[in-house]
């Protein structure tokens, strides 16, 4: 069948260019920033979905230094300089400017969350929201979660698997040349390592109406 | 005497109102000094950045407001997309490179507030990522998998369709640490 062939061809064709063009392709976002690769401020996933317990929340999770190992992730700690901030656009036009964000610090133990708010300033400067919403105790390896909860918002953070699941490793054999398709069944390359997560949970109510385009980013003090 | 001292009060926080929000004659309710950051990483869509961005510009990427990315980086996503597949015409969502492109430059993640939120389940596309989406497998698919998804079977899976946890329907909802 020549389509079919004529596929495959490119098929093969593709590996190759892979090979050259791709050793970037390494995962969600764990290697992704070699400015601030192995720093507190190097964010590895992002999610934001409808509570599965409860229809009207939105929650939010931002996970930070992936690929902890179960040995290293007791001594793992949110960085006090770092501020993690979700940024929603909540606009009819969706102009991709901030209209809310969420922010969350972490000192002495305990991590704060201010917001969701509108932003005192939009773009690659962030000022801290005055006020915090609520704050917890940071969760501490091998307890269980610690949960702070006020006026409807909940915060968790602490160390927690890391959700993100692939296989790089056969990935990287694939853009390596030394293998020209995926293995089935492939091998989860994050499978037992650790990542540091802030988990929030908001009323949808406080955040819009309709849909949101929202992003993380991790903003270090000046 | 009081009268110096009252003055003295009032320029001080004439001047001070500038730095803080609010002045207070309390002592005990001391003002919060402002506290201000600059941006050093960012994450939207996963492996946007790490696919899509050249090497030597992925800290500038990291920085660059999402508003601002998709001028600054459309015509490189293409580019790369194009050196990934060099076989690519439209993926499974019917969008041709440019297009595909544009979207994924400007790098924010949309979530519905009324209804399913995944990153692809079969019916809803991109309305939110849920923690047991195949984010991996869906993005291998639209830009491996041409039009109808069956274009190069071996790259469009890497077989891992799952965590090695499982996750919680009550809140964190993620596993506990190994």
């Amino acid at each position: 069948m020549k389509l079919r062939s004529n596929l495959k061809m490119l098929g093969l064709a593709s590996v190759v260019i892979i090979a050259g063009a791709a050793s970037y392709l390494i995962a969600a976002d764990h290697i992704d920033a070699p400015a601030v690769t192995g720093t507190g401020s190097d964010i590895t996933d992002f999610y934001a979905f409808q509570s599965p317990s409860n229809a009207n929340n939105m929650v939010f999770v931002v996970n930070v230094q992936g690929l902890l190992a179960p040995a290293a992730t007791a001594a793992a700690s949110f960085d006090e300089e770092v501020m993690v901030e979700i940024n929603i656009d909540n606009s009819s036009t969706k102009d991709n400017m901030e209209d809310l964000v969420i922010q969350a610090t972490f000192s002495d133990g305990k991590v704060k969350v201010y917001g969701p708010s509108a932003p005192i300033e939009k773009g690659s400067t962030s000022t801290l929201i005055t006020t915090a919403a609520l704050e917890a105790s940071i969760t501490s390896y091998g307890s269980n979660p610690i949960i702070g909860e006020s006026n409807g918002i909940k915060v968790f953070a602490g160390p927690r698997d890391d959700p993100f699941f692939f296989d790089l490793n056969q990935f990287k054999a694939i853009i390596g040349g030394t293998a020209t398709s995926f293995n089935n069944p492939g091998s989860d390359t994050f499978a037992g390592t650790n990542v540091l997560s802030i988990v929030v949970e908001v009323p949808k109510s406080s955040l819009g109406s309709g849909s949101i385009n929202a992003w993380a980013t991790t903003n270090r003090e000046l | 005497m009081k009268n110096i001292l009252k003055y003295l009060s009032l320029s001080l926080c004439a001047s001070l109102v500038l730095t803080f929000i609010a002045c207070d004659d309390d002592d005990d309710n001391a003002p919060a000094p402002i506290v201000m950051y600059e941006q050093e990483d960012h994450m939207a869509r996963p492996a946007i950045n790490t696919v899509f961005v050249s090497t030597g510009e992925k800290d500038m990427f990291n920085i660059t407001a999402p508003s601002a990315q998709g001028p600054a980086f459309a015509t490189k996503f293409n580019d790369k997309l194009l050196a990934l597949n060099p076989g690519y015409t439209t993926n499974l969502l019917g969008l041709d490179a440019a297009t595909f492109t544009s979207v994924l430059a400007t790098d924010v993640l949309t979530a519905s507030l009324t209804g399913p939120t995944t990153f692809y389940d079969g019916t809803n596309v991109l309305t939110g990522r849920k923690l047991d989406d195949d984010v991996i497998t869906v993005e291998l698919i639209l830009i491996f998998g041409g039009p109808d998804a069956m274009s190069n079977p071996g790259l469009t899976d890497d077989n891992v369709s799952q965590n090695d946890k499982s996750f919680s329907d009550s809140f964190p909802y993620l596993a506990s640490p190994h």
